[in-house]
């Protein structure tokens, strides 16, 4: 059961407008049949201290990642985690959060590697619902648990490996880390524990765009026509483009993931979850230090 | 970890976090947010003093104190946007506030993660805590150097 979408006219210029809905529609949709709202925060604690009414929490780190295989859940972790939420297969689930929505993104690229059709993100997030004043509760949600079945996790078409980012040079990588991450000099800063990678740099060939450059100050999403200035005039992505985006441990590159995909409509765009605290570590792949992008090595 | 390195405060909020289920865990943990102390007036505006905890992914600053008994005084400030790394920072305030300079630097590095938190928060945020207490021995260790 799929609630209706969001016409605004900012959306429509996305590629795939059905991917958000603005605080207005959310509000005034809250407590329809179909609809489930999904909190999603880098802080654990932050829909304790007050969510949108109605809103089920789920954390990106104690819901989504495996406790024991570095990986996320499997199938049947999933079905568990979403039916205990009271999302059916067919439920339209709203995901916001703190952050420009950088762990709602997250959440919304684990939903996907289920094949969860109908995800989207609430525009703004948590940041702009507050902001405009709507409704905030500390009331517990009940919840109605539902059956969600147990789908295969399909990574390939979204999640890069360190083999697949081997054998992707030639095409573009897009770091979306700081710009001192990128360099290579924010791991090495005298005295200071360091980001738990071996070395600092970034991966041959990537363009560095760090990722909240697609988000306006309200935290909504940049227009279209910003989000290409960035990304193809600036970046130098074009039509057809395979992109890998990766950033530190997969997640701010999520958000990226969203904006390539679903706004600016390119195809088979993965996020390198590894990220930089797998390629910084890894035994035999090359890195480049300081602010050029370097040479693209042999794909092997 | 042997529990003669705890003082007793600190040991006293470990048995509180221990003693509770996952869930009310986070509620505890939430209280300690709420009770962050403000900064006392006199460094309210002595940004310069405040060293960021570049671990913790939201913008937290300590400084550490040295009163004229020899007595430490933790002070930190977050974003109310943040409330665990908060809670984090107020359970060490309040575990370490008094102590002498020797007994915090002899708190058991490991103490964040015995407080059982690792579950219900996740370890990668424990380290978190962990860096804010590194930090605020390694102040003291500088100022008793100076």
């Amino acid at each position: 059961m799929s609630v209706d979408l969001d016409p605004s006219d900012k959306f429509s210029a996305y590629a795939h407008p059905e991917r958000l809905v603005s605080t207005d529609w959310l509000q005034q949709r809250l407590g329809t049949p179909g609809l489930v709202v999904v909190e999603s925060d880098e802080d654990v604690l932050l829909y304790e201290t007050g969510h949108i009414p109605g809103a089920v929490k789920i954390d990106w780190h104690t819901d989504l990642n495996d406790p024991v295989q570095r990986d996320f859940i499997g199938s049947e972790a999933f079905a568990g985690v979403a039916g205990s939420k009271g999302i059916a297969r067919d439920s339209t689930v709203v995901i916001y959060g703190d952050k420009n929505n950088w762990w709602a993104a997250y959440a919304l690229w684990v939903f996907t590697l289920f094949g969860h059709e109908d995800v989207r993100l609430l525009d703004g997030g948590r940041d702009k619902w507050i902001a405009e004043g709507l409704p905030i509760t500390t009331d517990p949600t009940t919840v109605t648990p539902l059956e969600y079945p147990v789908i295969p996790r399909n990574d390939a078409p979204i999640r890069a490996l360190k083999e697949d980012v081997l054998a992707h040079f030639g095409n573009p990588l897009i770091d979306v880390r700081s710009p001192e991450e990128y360099s290579g000099a924010r791991s090495s800063m005298p005295a200071y524990p360091d980001e738990g990678a071996l070395r600092g740099g970034h991966i041959p060939s990537a363009a560095s765009v760090p990722w909240a450059r697609a988000a306006a100050p309200d935290a909504t999403f940049r227009s279209r026509e910003e989000l290409d200035a960035i990304y193809k005039d600036e970046a130098g992505l074009t039509e057809g483009d395979k992109v890998i985006a990766y950033c530190r441990v997969g997640e701010r590159s999520s958000h990226t993931w969203f904006v390539l995909t679903h706004l600016l409509g390119f195809e088979g765009v993965r996020n390198y979850d590894g990220s930089w605290v797998e390629w910084g570590n890894a035994v035999r792949v090359p890195i480049v230090v300081g602010s050029e992008p370097g040479a693209a090595p042999a794909p092997r | 970890m042997s529990d003669t390195e705890i003082p007793a405060r600190l040991a006293e909020i470990r048995e509180d976090f221990l003693a509770l289920e996952q869930r009310d865990r986070l509620q505890l943990l939430l209280e300690f947010s709420n009770e962050l102390p403000e900064l006392p007036e006199r460094y309210k505006d002595h940004p310069d003093l405040f060293e960021r905890v570049i671990e913790c992914q939201t913008p937290v600053y300590i400084f550490v104190e040295i009163d004229a008994d020899n007595g430490v005084h933790l002070y930190a400030t977050a974003p109310r946007e943040s409330p665990t790394t908060r809670g984090f920072a107020s359970i060490l305030a309040q575990g370490l506030d008094g102590l002498a300079v020797d007994e915090v630097l002899a708190v058991a590095d490991d103490y964040p993660q015995s407080i059982g938190l690792t579950e219900a928060v996740s370890p990668l945020r424990i380290r978190g805590m962990s860096a804010l207490l590194a930090r605020t021995k390694r102040q003291l260790r500088e100022r008793r150097g100076a």
